[in-house]
């Protein structure tokens, strides 16, 4: 009863497998084997964006195309190219929009000028508060 | 005819919000004692059973999957556990709108019933800025959300609830975000009160004091737990991810840890007033956009917004009358309000004002992080700001917050000299020093983690020193609770920083009986089994881990497939122990049967949500504290105004 009712299970879950008919590329889920480098794979991955996922770096991520670019990065890692070398090759592919290094860039200085100028306005703010009675 | 009640109930809830508004209006103009004006409060309290009843219908119709109401339709499934067709009640967009408004006008009912510390004038002006905010939520949930409404025709079976939320942790999670939110809507309430009527005192610190460490207890937790729950259960080890929805909940917890601070010093000093007020405005800004922007879609995608672009406008139209006017009404009235008490840089106020500068930088930058992206993908410019900017920008702020948070509690309120706590502070800089050597040096940890690392060492030590020379058991509960919320400030750092800084992975394939390693653990693939569940298939991996050679444990991470919607999920396996966590996912299989395992060793990561759950219970234990010195003293009040009026008999 129980063996007929599993088999009953993965005949329903089938269709569900099948959305992924295509089987993940090899470094997907699998690490180099040179531990340097693929710590250097992971920092990177760590740093770039999962396009089909809400917030996710492709280190964090089920989806195919996250396994397809972890891929991509630990094989490209391992015919020598540099991280950033290789975060170059996929902005230009996808756009700066899969790196979550900001860059300082026409469109992006405001993320940093507000935080300068909010150590300046911090700062101020306590000189003119306490300048007299420190 | 449940959903028809409920839907009565709302009506007559939102009828009178708008009477509980007219009443703190005409208390303004009329004074406290018109006709009109004493209605404010059982207004407030008939309106928060009212709406009380509107939700224990609508948990009601979910109970019994009444597939003729379209909510339930949408979101429920007869094959559904009880426990989940409840949860599901709030787990959708109309559901969570009504949750909240439920919540604030419980909220409102209790502050009617039992607030009596203020001035009427001020309590009813209090009351009618919580109608005026409860009636946009009214209004809201009646004319573009109803959670009532009913279909043409019943369906036979519903759509059933995205299987990633069927779990019992998220089923309470959106709940205590909630009651945080709500309570700091409270604060702000109160602020507009004192605002309007020019009361801005110690006393009303002390009335608003409570919900605002309510809030922030039920905020720390709803973080801590909402961090957890995606730690377990998205299968990649990761617990923060600078997420929009994560920011959402982080700006209202960091706003209402600088309002607590800043309370604290009006209640008990009178000095800040300003800051107070004006943290109570962005802290209930910061819950209305974390409220809104979450539900509204817009977080996810500004594309995603304009497909229903009637409720967006809706939703953004009232995040600009609330904050708007909020900041308005203090814009004008800020400048009637005197900063209230001075006092210098080495002295309590001084530290507890250079931490919520600190803690406003820090919020201003996760709202520039988490709105920037939205506002450049307007003009179709696609930017993403993640880990690698917030991370290193916040800790500009966090670390010098750190530092005086460490030193500020031993300083004495208005006045005091830096030499006086010279020896505490050598001994915590000596403690910052060697952790940073150790650790910096001999251990290589790269700079964030390492400041992480020696920071919490620091702080931990730190954060137990104005419990020195005290006799401890008349310390009072609320200076334990600082001393409680501070060291777990300092543990939960710890764990992060042990994460980021000495955690392993290993991705294998593996076949049955083949084993591999991870860290100083040795696993053991067994055996892979389907298994069947109320409303999922999975294939579970069997494995047996050791730890450094010990006994073996078995465990069995499962890969899951729901069917109703259709959704893979997997389910992770957690070993823990005293100094960290191991972590185990099996994936898929590949042709040549072997399976995909994922494994973590993660030293010392559970420290990250101890500390958040000391956080909270610090925080606790400074609202048992307030609460029964306030209770005391009013007992005290009461005490002395009999005797006075005996005396005046006598005499």
């Amino acid at each position: 009863m129980r063996a007929l009712f599993a088999l009953l299970a993965i005949m329903i879950a089938m269709p569900v497998a099948a959305q992924q008919s295509v089987p993940p590329a090899p470094y997907a889920y699998r690490q180099l084997d040179d531990p340097v480098q693929e710590a250097e794979a992971q920092e990177l991955m760590e740093t770039l964006r999962c396009l089909k996922c809400q917030s996710q770096s492709i280190a964090d991520s089920d989806a195919p195309m996250a396994g397809d670019m972890r891929h991509q990065v630990r094989i490209r890692i391992a015919s020598g190219d540099s991280p950033e070398q290789v975060r170059g090759w996929l902005v230009e592919r996808y756009g700066d929009y899969v790196s979550y290094e900001p860059v300082l860039s026409a469109r992006t200085w405001p993320l940093f000028a507000v935080p300068a100028i909010l150590v300046l306005v911090a700062g101020l703010l306590f000189w003119r508060r306490f300048r007299r009675r420190a | 005819m449940i959903a028809e009640i409920g839907l009565a109930a709302l009506w007559l809830a939102a009828a009178l919000a708008v009477l509980q508004l007219a009443g703190g209006l005409a208390a303004l103009r009329a004074g406290e004692n018109s006709d009109l004006a004493a209605l404010t409060r059982p207004a407030a309290v008939l309106q928060g059973g009212l709406v009380a009843i509107s939700f224990a219908m609508l948990l009601w119709l979910f109970a019994i999957t009444d597939l003729s109401v379209k909510l339930v339709a949408m979101n429920s499934h007869t094959a559904k556990p009880l426990i989940f067709k409840l949860s599901g009640a709030w787990g959708n967009h109309e559901g969570s709108m009504l949750l909240w408004v439920t919540v604030m006008a419980l909220a409102g009912a209790l502050i009617a019933g039992i607030e009596r510390r203020l001035p009427e004038k001020t309590m009813q002006a209090t009351l009618a800025a919580q109608g005026f905010v409860a009636l946009g939520f009214y209004a809201f949930l009646l004319l573009s959300s109803n959670p009532f409404e009913r279909l043409p025709e019943p369906v036979i079976e519903g759509l059933g609830l995205n299987p990633l939320l069927q779990d019992i942790g998220l089923a309470l999670h959106p709940p205590t975000l909630y009651f945080g939110y709500v309570g700091l809507s409270v604060a702000f309430s109160f602020a507009v009160g004192a605002l309007l009527t020019r009361n801005v005192t110690p006393d009303f610190a002390r009335a608003m004091r409570p919900w605002i460490l309510g809030a922030w207890v039920f905020l720390t937790l709803g973080i801590t737990a909402g961090s957890y729950w995606a730690y377990y259960e998205l299968g990649w080890g990761g617990y923060w991810f600078w997420d929009p929805v994560e920011n959402a909940s982080l700006m209202p917890w960091l706003a209402a840890t600088a309002l607590l601070h800043s309370a604290s010093v009006l209640a008990s000093r009178d000095a800040l007033r300003v800051w107070t007020i004006m943290l109570g405005v962005v802290a209930f800004s910061m819950s209305m956009l974390g409220t809104f922007l979450v539900r509204s879609g817009i977080l996810t995608s500004v594309h995603a917004f304009a497909v229903d672009p009637e409720r967006g406008s809706f939703i953004l139209i009232l995040l600009g009358l609330y904050i708007g006017g909020a900041l308005l009404l203090f814009a004008l009235r800020a400048g009637t309000i005197s900063e209230g008490e001075r006092f210098s840089i080495a002295s309590r106020e001084g530290a507890l004002v250079v931490n919520n500068v600190m803690l406003s930088a820090i919020l201003a930058v996760v709202l520039l992080g988490t709105l920037y992206p939205l506002l450049t993908e307007a003009f179709d410019v696609r930017v993403s700001v993640g880990p690698p900017y917030f991370n290193p920008v916040s800790a500009v702020f966090v670390f010098p917050m750190l530092a005086v948070m460490a030193v500020g509690p031993l300083l004495r309120w208005r006045r005091d000299s830096w030499s006086r706590i010279s020896r505490e502070m050598a001994l915590t800089g000596a403690l910052l020093l060697v952790a940073l050597v150790i650790f910096g040096v001999v251990s290589q940890v790269a700079l964030l983690p390492l400041l992480g690392l020696s920071f919490a060492i620091a702080l931990g030590v730190a954060s137990f020193l104005p419990l020195r020379g005290r006799n401890l058991r008349r310390v009072p509960i609320a200076v334990w609770g600082m001393v409680m919320a501070h060291f777990g400030v300092a543990v939960a750092l710890l764990g992060m920083a042990s994460e980021s800084a000495f955690s392993t992975e290993r991705l294998a394939a593996l076949a049955e009986g083949e084993r591999t390693s991870v860290g100083p653990w040795a696993v053991e693939l067994q055996a892979v089994e389907p298994i069947a569940g109320p409303n999922w298939t999975a294939m579970a991996a069997r494995m047996a881990v050791s730890y450094d050679d010990g006994e073996p444990i078995e465990i069995a991470p499962q890969s899951r497939n729901f069917w109703a919607p259709a959704q893979q999920t997997t389910e992770s396996v957690l070993v823990t122990r005293w100094n960290g966590q191991l972590y185990a996912v099996v994936g898929s299989s590949s042709n040549d049967g072997r399976w995909q395992v994922r494994l973590w060793w993660k030293p010392l990561v559970t420290l990250i949500w101890y500390g958040g759950l000391l956080v909270a219970l610090g925080g606790i234990l400074a609202l048992i504290g307030r609460v029964r010195t306030d209770l005391k003293r009013r007992a005290a009040v009461r005490k002395g105004a009999a005797r006075r009026l005996e005396m005046e008999k006598v005499s």
